[in-house]
């Protein structure tokens, strides 16, 4: 498994060597590099089922401090490698059509990749740290070079807003390991290290921020709808697809698995908030409600689904904090759900429609009759858009029930004000639905229709193939479940048992 | 309702396969461009012989058969859990029926008919796989399965103003919905299960209102009208119905077929299935509002059907008033244990009423799909003519149309010797003794349906034939062939209703057995 | 002390003094008719051969320093041994990197100045005694303001050599002032001597001398490492000074000047230990009461406390200030300088919280010896692009990864590892100086100091992203090629390839480093 992570790497060196004009070598070799990973995470999935924590290479790293370069797997990493593996060939072909310096476009987006499966299977502490900064720095070139709408403005607020976090996670990271002394800093090592209540207490926020930040925790989510519309669309589907999960796997992995206790509750209520965790919660459910009445206002298509990223990344977190079974097996899977949909709406909007409209002005795509005229964009966004309303038989249903089960038990209110947000959730995407491909709105006198349409040129292969990928693995965990719940429960379990209450 | 589980067995999964066998019909009808309809048709037929097949092997006692139970999301209460008993399979055999006809009846899709057909199929995976749920989880995805198609089917194939009645539509079915799930959420919150036979054996002794109660408070009437809602949007009871005229009138009429004829049931049939078993105590409290609703629904169906213009609209609206009837037979029989109404006789005037309410569901689905269904060939010889007005005398040039669209029109009235006689006479049979006065007063809506349908008949077939109808063309043979099945069951079904009876009226005892009000 | 040691002890510098002076005879007197090119090949290899012999020798004197006395004058191996070795081999760099540069054409002697400001950079490292420590810091500064001199057809490089000798001297009367006031509180120039006394006099009401001179050792000794407010010099001087000259003042003296802050910490710390060796051991009864009086000690004002005072107060203003002015540059060299400016606030923050073991030296030395690298390479880049461009405004870079793809990407890595990127070194060297500052202290003010570091660290992103926006981002406005010798680019990418394996690979200079002790 940790090949996922060293052929990524040596597939974007050799990107980074190719000569200039081979693009279709650079897709290619793109292609291949991805689905390699992709072949791995699932073989490696498949393997791991029903095993717990599998440990890859452990191996110390730098003797004077105690860091390992452990890499392990357990059922959540296995699913999130699953799911970048899914989102990462997904990404390339969506990239198909990239001319502009391609070789180093696909150098940086397996960087991006190959930090990606770092994060997912390192269980030390600096070693995850490590990954989860190389995962930063592609994509702000990814979107400052091939991005569109304010694309160096966005791809700086997202650095910047990535860095931030990181460099609260770093703070946090440097004063546990200080003060646990234990001289190792493999994440079992730090959880057991028994620092005191009221530290974990100062840095549980600290590290849950740091990491939050990326998972686009209102509010400080704004980078994410800026970044996700300035992306190309490979890194926008990335950036929702599985950056956004870096954040929200740290929050799990690192502050609650090394920071248990930060949770408890603080002594003192505040206007109703009693520890971090409601804050944390009432956050997360702000971030649903608020995300969804946005996207529902949103005159921009990519802006639709940036915002419902928002919101949706606001199950996980809740998810995160109802420190039950079920609302932590429902934030895993929703990630997972979220990354694959997330990537899918935003191949649809960013690739198949917006580069062949070159608009992606709800305003303007009503009058261009896309039901009729790009047909498999239109279905293919309808299978995406109730998925992510979350209707049954798609897997964001499972996921996002699981997360109300599990808020409900654990604060009833949550459910509540969550379920509000689904509702939203579903008056987003019809409207953005309706209106982008099945609007009967009559186009201008001077665009006759048929006539006056120009070619929109036709679906491609690469775009079919990514469509079908995403799609049908979004169907299957819906109408199957089990088939990730079955690797989650038991690493869910082990987790709540290590510590996390 | 132990009868409910202990029927499983390990014998050919028929009801899976009838459910995906349209699924892979609308994968392949998608990619067959112009001979989407031939794959539409032959799926449908051999969907509607499994169905009979299923129908033919039901237990003899009423209880669920053809049970198939797998585990499939533990976690959240979900399992793989089907099989139907004589209420399910019957809307089987009229969901396979009504969606033949629906296929047959759209041989002029020229627009994406790929598309079309493969949606069609798809709604009618949505049908089956509703009907034979057993599981919430599994259940709702079907109910919303078959609401997506629906949508589309009348958002890109519909009238002028198909774009606000689809919304409107969905919207409205999309609300039902949510509340719907939010109630069956609380339920499974306080309880761990989303098994109806679970749910309804829990509902029997009492314990779940016991466990929502501890759990969540005094919500269990909530939930009961959450649950209602759903229903009451989907087949439609006033004031939710203000959807339905413009979905069926905008519609084209092989898809109003279809909504009206199978979708509508599928209210009705979460009404038994689900609300009366699960919130039967609930519903019984709230009994005289809703009779009062279903009374209303029944004449103002009526009385509106008669202020239409437009012979869709007013088969829409004829249909409200028709379900309206399903209502008043379902509520009725829920009377309060110890009552003021109980009496000797009340457990033989519950089950005709639900037979009734069974057989009506069975033959408003094939009668109002039939009307349309001469709707959609009249709009096909005219141009697209549907007002009421816009006729008269046809059955002078067109003397067979006239005569099979009379039957079902005497049919739809409620005719002795017609199907629609039978469901209609055991519902109020049913219902006069459990609530006289609803009875009484929607006798009222009859009178005004007698009335709607034979000004229909006047209008359209009688009196002078107009200069431009002349040469208004009958059925030809084809058209016959195709109708002959249909009109020949509303004849048969008239005579002999002992076909359906005979094998719904143990399912009729079983369920009244369980269900405790 | 006797002619061996002072012969072994002195053997790096005397080294790179006759290196110096072969240089100078090679370059007048053989060289003297050759061509330009030859000759500064010439002068640079004969220049990095002398390094290289000088790196033998520092491993040569071994562990024992030169001592006088009870006093020791210099001291080799430990911390004094890693800064000698860094300081030959970026010299060596700044050498090999001056071999296709044009703005004098007295290489000869610009070598061998830069050979003798090295040997004062040793010494430095090396001196345990005040006297020592200001012939060095004199024999590095005046080598350093006649290397900025040395463009003498640039109006700038005069300019910046003035300012810089203004600043240099100003400050050089500062140190003689405090380092006189110290010799007045304790009678030594020995540097654990003049510590004890330090101390034993603030306890005995010494306290305001100690102030002053402590003040006028910072003014002196923060002018050297660029510390906000002595800081002016920097950006004046880096942008004014021939490039090869500015990355020896960014790397190498700023090496030799930090090896100097850590004898002083180091001695601070450990005065009692080095003065009275049987107390040496940890844990003994004898240890635990030095540590009981040092503790009371700390009740006053000590010169441990004032000096981590003074530290900390440099520190915070260097990082705010010199993070805060980079954003503002649009010059490269500039943004450099700020840039140096801001790390030596981080490094002055891990003096300020300096272990009495060897950690927090170590892990400074890292970051120095690391720092130096990147810069050296930097410089480099800048350089190439100014050949090439005639600029170093940042705009100067735009394109650069299609101009030159392998000098773009090396700026990449480079500036990433100023940044503090993982896996490059310098996120490293971060990490190890905040580890070791958070080690030493746990108090809340440290992990405040340390937030505050890294949050600037994050800040100092954004202006490192600049540049790098220009060299990746931004369209070219030209499409030439940028050209550099072969052995320019060999050195960078070798630095490059340096910066990434030691990132991916940290211990193996934590283990060089440690390997010293």
């Amino acid at each position: 498994m940790a090949w996922t992570i060293y052929i990524s790497f040596a597939g974007a060196l050799l990107e980074a060597l190719l000569p200039k004009d081979r693009h279709g070598l650079a897709r290619w070799l793109a292609l291949a590099v991805a689905l390699a990973g992709l072949v791995i995470a699932v073989a490696a999935y498949a393997a791991g089922m029903g095993q717990g924590t599998t440990v890859i290479a452990d191996a110390l790293w730098v003797p004077s401090m105690g860091i390992h370069y452990k890499l392990a797997a357990d059922g959540i990493s296995r699913v999130l490698v699953l799911l970048t593996g899914l989102a990462s060939v997904a990404g390339v072909l969506f990239s198909w059509n990239i001319e502009l310096r391609t070789n180093q476009f696909f150098a940086f987006y397996l960087a991006l990749i190959g930090g990606v499966y770092g994060v997912f299977l390192s269980f030390d502490l600096f070693l995850l740290f490590v990954f989860y900064e190389i995962a930063i720095v592609p994509k702000y070139f990814l979107i400052a070079i091939w991005g569109s709408t304010r694309r160096e403005y966005g791809a700086m607020k997202l650095a910047l807003y990535s860095f931030a976090g990181s460099a609260m996670v770093l703070i946090g990271l440097l004063a546990a390991y200080a003060a646990s002394g234990s001289h190792s800093t493999t994440l079992a090592d730090l959880a057991h290290a028994g620092l005191p209540v009221p530290m974990q207490m100062g840095l549980f926020p600290l590290v849950f921020v740091g990491f939050a930040i990326l998972a686009g925790m209102w509010p400080f989510h704004t980078w994410a709808p800026t970044g996700h519309v300035a992306a190309p669309t490979a890194a926008s589907m990335l950036l929702a697809g599985v950056v956004m999960k870096l954040g929200a796997y740290g929050c799990l992995r690192v502050a609650m698995g090394v920071f248990p206790r930060g949770l408890d509750p603080w002594g003192f209520s505040l206007l109703g908030l009693g520890s971090w965790r409601d804050v944390f919660a009432l956050l997360a459910v702000v971030g649903i409600v608020y995300g969804a009445l946005v996207a529902l206002a949103q005159s921009d298509f990519k802006f639709v689904i940036g915002y419902s990223s928002v919101s949706h990344m606001g199950f996980v977190l809740l998810g995160l904090m109802t420190l039950n079974q079920i609302g932590l097996d429902g934030a895993v899977l929703q990630m997972f759900s979220h990354g694959v949909i997330a990537g899918l709406l935003f191949a649809i909007v960013g690739r198949i429609v917006y580069d062949r409209t070159h608009t992606r002005q709800l305003a303007e795509l009503e009058t261009m009759h896309l039901a009729k005229r790009l047909p498999f964009a239109a279905w293919a966004f309808v299978i995406a858009g109730i998925a992510s309303m979350g209707l049954p038989g798609f897997s964001g249903f499972v996921a996002e029930l699981q997360v109300l089960v599990g808020a409900w038990n654990a604060r009833p209110w949550w459910t509540v004000a969550a379920g509000v947000g689904v509702i939203v959730g579903v008056a987003y995407t019809w409207r953005a639905l309706q209106k982008a491909f099945f609007s009967d709105r009559l186009p201008t006198p001077d665009e006759h229709p048929k006539t006056g349409w120009h070619d929109l040129g036709a679906i491609t292969w690469p775009e079919i193939a990514g469509v079908a990928l995403l799609g049908i693995s979004t169907i299957v965990v819906g109408l199957y479940p089990r088939i990730l719940l079955d690797s989650i429960e038991p690493a869910v379990k082990a987790l709540l048992a290590g510590g996390v209450q | 309702m132990n009868g409910l589980m202990t029927g499983a067995e390990a014998g050919f999964p028929i009801l899976t396969l009838l459910t995906a066998l349209p699924v892979a019909g609308a994968v392949i009808a998608l990619f067959s461009g112009r001979h989407a309809r031939g794959v539409a048709l032959f799926t449908a037929l051999i969907s509607l012989v499994l169905a009979l097949v299923v129908w033919t092997r039901l237990p003899a006692d009423g209880t669920m058969g053809m049970v198939e139970l797998h585990t499939w999301a533990p976690s959240i209460g979900v399992e793989y859990h089907l099989g139907v008993d004589g209420l399910g399979a019957l809307m089987l055999v009229l969901s396979a029926i009504v969606t033949l006809m629906s296929v047959d009846a759209a041989h002029r899709v020229h627009h994406q008919p790929g598309l079309y057909y493969a949606l069609v199929l798809l709604l009618q995976s949505g049908l089956f796989g509703s009907f034979t749920a057993l599981n919430f989880f599994h259940w709702f995805l079907f109910w919303e399965l078959s609401l997506i198609p629906a949508f589309f089917l009348i958002k890109l194939w519909g009238g002028p103003k198909r774009g606000p009645a689809a919304t409107q539509f969905f919207v409205y079915t999309m609300a039902g919905s949510v509340a719907l799930l939010l109630a069956f959420l609380a339920v499974f919150l306080s309880t761990g299960s989303m098994d109806f036979g679970q749910l309804a054996d829990m509902a029997a002794n009492g314990t779940l209102a016991q466990k929502v109660t501890a759990h969540l408070g005094a919500v269990m009437p909530w939930l009961a009208i959450g649950v209602l809602a759903g229903f009451a949007v989907k087949v439609p009871l006033m004031p939710f119905h203000t959807w339905l005229p413009n979905a069926y009138a905008e519609a084209p009429s092989p898809v109003t077929m279809l909504l009206t004829g199978a979708m509508s049931k599928m209210g009705v049939y979460g009404l038994l299935r689900i609300a009366l078993p699960i919130f039967g105590p609930q519903i019984a409290a709230m009994r005289t509002p809703l009779l009062v609703l279903a009374v209303v629904t029944v004449v103002m169906g009526a009385w509106a059907a008669a202020a239409q213009k437009d012979l869709k609209r007013v088969f829409a609206y004829s249909s409200v008033n028709h379900l309206g009837y399903c209502l008043l037979g379902i509520f009725a029989l829920a009377v309060p244990a110890g009552g003021a109404a109980a009496s000797t006789s009340l457990g033989a005037s519950q089950a005709a009423a639900l037979n009734g309410v069974i057989l009506q569901m069975f033959n408003h689905g094939i009668t109002a799909a039939a009307l349309f269904w001469f709707i959609a060939m009249i709009q096909m010889r005219t141009g697209g003519l549907r007002g009421l007005n816009d006729f008269g005398g046809l059955r002078k040039p067109a003397p067979v149309f006239a005569g099979l669209m009379g039957i079902a029109l005497f049919s739809s009235l409620g005719l002795p010797g017609l199907n629609g006689f039978v469901g209609e006479f055991l519902i109020f049979r049913g219902v006069f003794p459990l609530s006289w006065i609803s009875a009484t007063v929607s006798v009222l809506g009859l009178l005004v349906t007698a009335a709607v349908i034979l000004t229909v008949i006047q209008k359209v077939f009688a009196g002078p034939v107009p200069e431009r109808w002349i040469q208004f063309p009958d059925l030809h043979a084809s058209e016959r062939m195709a109708l002959a099945p249909a009109i020949g069951l509303m004849l048969l079904l008239g005579l002999v209703p002992q076909l359906i009876v005979d094998t719904v009226n143990p399912t009729v005892v079983n369920l009244l057995a369980h269900w405790r009000f | 002390m006797n002619y061996a040691d002072l012969f072994r002890v002195t053997l790096p510098e005397t080294v790179l003094e006759v290196a110096a002076l072969l240089v100078l005879f090679a370059d007048l007197g053989l060289l003297r008719k050759a061509a330009l090119k030859t000759r500064v090949t010439a002068a640079a290899v004969l220049g990095t051969v002398g390094c290289a012999v000088a790196v033998w020798a520092v491993y040569y004197e071994g562990a024992a320093g030169l001592s006088f006395g009870h006093n020791l004058l210099l001291a080799a191996g430990g911390s004094a041994g890693v800064a000698q070795v860094g300081i030959l081999v970026l010299t060596a760099i700044t050498l090999l990197l001056l071999i296709d540069c044009e703005f004098t054409r007295n290489a000869g002697e610009y070598v061998a100045v830069m050979l003798m400001a090295a040997a004062g950079g040793l010494i430095i490292a090396a001196a345990q005694d005040l006297l020592v420590i200001f012939i060095g810091l004199e024999l590095l500064s005046l080598g350093l303001y006649v290397l900025t001199a040395f463009a003498k057809k640039s109006g700038k490089s005069a300019e910046a050599a003035m300012k810089y000798y203004l600043f240099g001297g100003m400050s050089a009367a500062f140190l003689l002032f405090g380092f006189s006031y110290l010799y007045v509180l304790s009678g030594s120039t020995y540097l654990p001597r003049v510590i004890y006394g330090v101390n034993i006099a603030a306890f005995n009401g010494g306290t305001p001398l100690l102030c002053v001179a402590l003040v006028m050792i910072a003014a002196g000794l923060g002018f050297k490492v660029t510390a906000v407010p002595f800081h002016l010099w920097a950006p004046d001087t880096y942008e004014g000074a021939p490039a090869p000259a500015a990355a020896f003042i960014a790397s190498v003296s700023k090496v030799a000047s930090f090896a100097l802050f850590i004898t002083v910490s180091y001695t601070a710390l450990n005065y009692f230990r080095i003065l009275i060796p049987e107390f040496s051991a940890p844990g003994s009864h004898s240890y635990v009461t030095l540590r009981a009086v040092s503790g009371r000690l700390h009740e006053t004002l000590s010169f441990l406390s004032g000096w981590a005072s003074v530290l900390i107060v440099l520190a915070v203003a260097s990082m705010i200030f010199g993070n805060l002015a980079a954003l503002a540059q649009s010059s490269v060299r500039r943004l450099l300088a700020y840039s140096a400016i801001a790390h030596a606030g981080y490094i002055l923050l891990g003096l300020a919280y300096f272990s009495w073991t060897n950690v927090s030296a170590q892990a400074i030395l890292y970051y120095i010896l690391t720092y130096g690298l990147t810069t050296v390479g930097a410089f480099g880049v800048v350089s190439v692009v100014e050949r090439a461009t005639g600029s170093d405004r940042m705009d100067a870079f735009l394109g650069l990864q299609r101009r030159n793809p392998l000098l773009g990407a090396i700026t990449l890595v480079l500036f990433l590892s100023l940044a503090g990127i993982p896996p490059l070194v310098g996120f490293w060297a971060k990490f190890n100086l905040f580890a070791a500052v958070l080690g030493t202290s746990h108090s809340s003010t440290a992990l405040g100091l340390v937030a505050l570091a890294i949050a600037m660290s994050a800040v100092s992103l954004y202006y490192y992203l600049q540049v790098l926006k220009r060299v990746y981002v931004m369209p070219a406005v030209e499409e030439t090629l940028v050209r550099a010798h072969p052995v320019t680019m060999t050195v960078l990418l070798l630095i490059a390839l340096a910066v990434v394996g030691m990132g991916c690979f940290p211990a193996l200079l934590q283990g060089w480093i440690a390997s010293f002790y």
